[in-house]
């Protein structure tokens, strides 16, 4: 139990260092009077013509779905590590169908062209 | 109960402060390293009375400039999440050292000291689960920047993390199918026998292809040379384009406290962590025989020493490679990733987990 609360003691202490110097940072650092020209979304001194943030390519979305899959695989794995002795042979071939019908899902997606990037 | 509480309260404090003055000094060793291999002589100029101790005040005054500038906030629809952005990312990427095993545990007059602030059943997983919320610090960058470019910059380099994550674990579950733990002090412990009495069975020897995924897609998560492309310091505009003064400062500072994380992790995993060849909890030990006998406390600091000299080895052969590279271009580090890291890393863990239970290990 100490161990968590151990950990969460150190996230306290990690945010007062990176919140301490975030904080003395703004209140050191100048603030002149900001202009509409230097506001404006900075795209190398060019007038933006597009408003920022609406449509970007939709295989970002692809690679996040596989990454939720995938991720998830690997983490349900790691129990298995833990009791690798206990469950023997028969978590073994439970292990191991899991990970094919899964490299399965992946070599379709590869098949699909869902990996590649044009 | 709160004299504990305030011992891991210092412990952090101790952990985390020697983690942000090494990420310092790294700032600078990276410097001076690519000056070497270009044959230049880098940042020397920044002097106190005279001394310039080979550059080593620049570390300072880039800390003092950070500080002193003007912190810009675009104009935005989420200002809160772009002041939180490079917060959480530096956050998560601190917390990540909590279950670090820098050092064994020691008994001194009846007190535990060890410089591991908490040491869980799930230690592994708790560092995977920190870096993996250290991303959102990219994401939410990006998003809130309203900035066309910080936008794709932020997509690039959420898809290329999140992709080299799966690597990453894929790649540490062969060399943890053979320790069949996942607390990061026993992980060390079972890397302390040796093979014939002289090969020190550590996680690299027996996993050398895992080692090898791990460390690649280590710097890949890192965003480190050849797969540095959110960062492409003059080439690529990078998510962090409308970040000034220390919150620009919190990313790049993110950036080398990762390199040192997942240095830490390389070096627990695959290298032995805290343990010296040949050194038992007595001293040095050849073929079995006591050849040179030692006090705990002797041993204790040898092998904290360990574990920094192989860390900072670790992140000397990154530096080495980041000068040797070139960058990968988007389309080869995302098939590098999906198509030759993980179907290895899936290949290492059946082959891995058929011969532990054949050989019964």
């Amino acid at each position: 139990m100490l161990d968590y609360v151990a950990i969460f003691l150190t996230i306290i202490v990690a945010a007062l260092m990176a919140g301490g110097a975030l904080l003395l940072s703004a209140l050191i650092g100048p603030s002149p009077a900001k202009t509409k020209e230097k506001e404006r979304p900075f795209e190398c001194g060019l007038v933006p013509i597009e408003e920022p943030g609406r449509r970007f390519p939709v295989h970002y979305y692809v690679v996040a779905i596989l990454f939720v899959v995938f991720d998830i695989e690997v983490i349900f794995l790691y129990p298995w590590i833990a009791s690798f002795d206990e469950v023997g042979l028969y978590g073994f071939i439970g292990a191991m169908a899991f990970l094919l019908v899964l490299t399965f899902g992946l070599i379709y997606e590869w098949l699909r062209g869902g990996l590649e990037w044009h | 109960m709160w004299i504990e509480l305030l011992t891991k309260v210092l412990i952090a404090g101790a952990v985390l402060t020697g983690i942000l003055s090494f990420g310092g000094v790294l700032t600078w060793v990276e410097r001076k390293q690519s000056a070497l291999m270009q044959d230049r002589i880098g940042a020397n100029r920044a002097s106190i009375l005279g001394f310039r101790l080979l550059g080593l005040f620049h570390i300072m005054t880039d800390g003092i400039k950070m500080f002193a500038k003007e912190e810009f906030i675009p104009r935005t629809d989420h200002r809160v999440l772009f002041l939180l952005a490079p917060f959480i990312a530096w956050l998560f990427s601190l917390a990540a050292f909590a279950v670090i095993p820098f050092s064994p545990e020691l008994t001194v007059a009846g007190y535990q000291v060890t410089l591991q602030v908490a040491n869980p059943e799930i230690g592994l997983l708790v560092a995977f689960a920190m870096m993996g919320m250290a991303i959102y610090g990219v994401v939410l960058g990006g998003w809130a920047s309203n900035n066309n470019y910080a936008l794709l910059g932020s997509m690039r380099a959420t898809a290329q993390m999140i992709s080299y994550e799966v690597a990453l674990a894929a790649a540490a579950v062969g060399p943890l199918l053979i320790y069949r733990t996942l607390n990061m002090q026993e992980i060390v412990i079972r890397q302390g026998q040796l093979y014939n009495g002289w090969l020190p069975l550590w996680g690299i020897v027996l996993q050398p292809l895992a080692f090898l995924l791990f460390l690649v897609a280590g710097a890949a998560e890192t965003k480190r040379v050849p797969f540095d492309l959110p960062e492409g310091e003059s080439e690529i505009i990078g998510f962090n384009l409308e970040y000034s003064s220390m919150r620009f400062g919190a990313f790049m500072f993110t950036d080398f406290i990762e390199k040192i994380l997942v240095a830490c992790l390389t070096t627990t995993i695959f290298l032995g962590g805290w343990q010296v060849p040949w050194l038992a909890d007595d001293g040095f030990r050849l073929g079995g025989a006591l050849a040179l006998e030692l006090g705990p406390m002797v041993v204790w600091l040898l092998r904290l020493a360990a574990f920094g000299i192989k860390v900072c080895a670790l992140i000397y052969v990154l530096m080495l490679v980041r000068w040797t590279l070139p960058r990968f271009r988007y389309d080869q580090l995302m098939s590098f990733g999906w198509k030759f890291l993980l179907p290895l890393a899936f290949l290492n863990i059946i082959v891995t987990a058929a011969v532990v239970l054949v050989l019964n290990l």
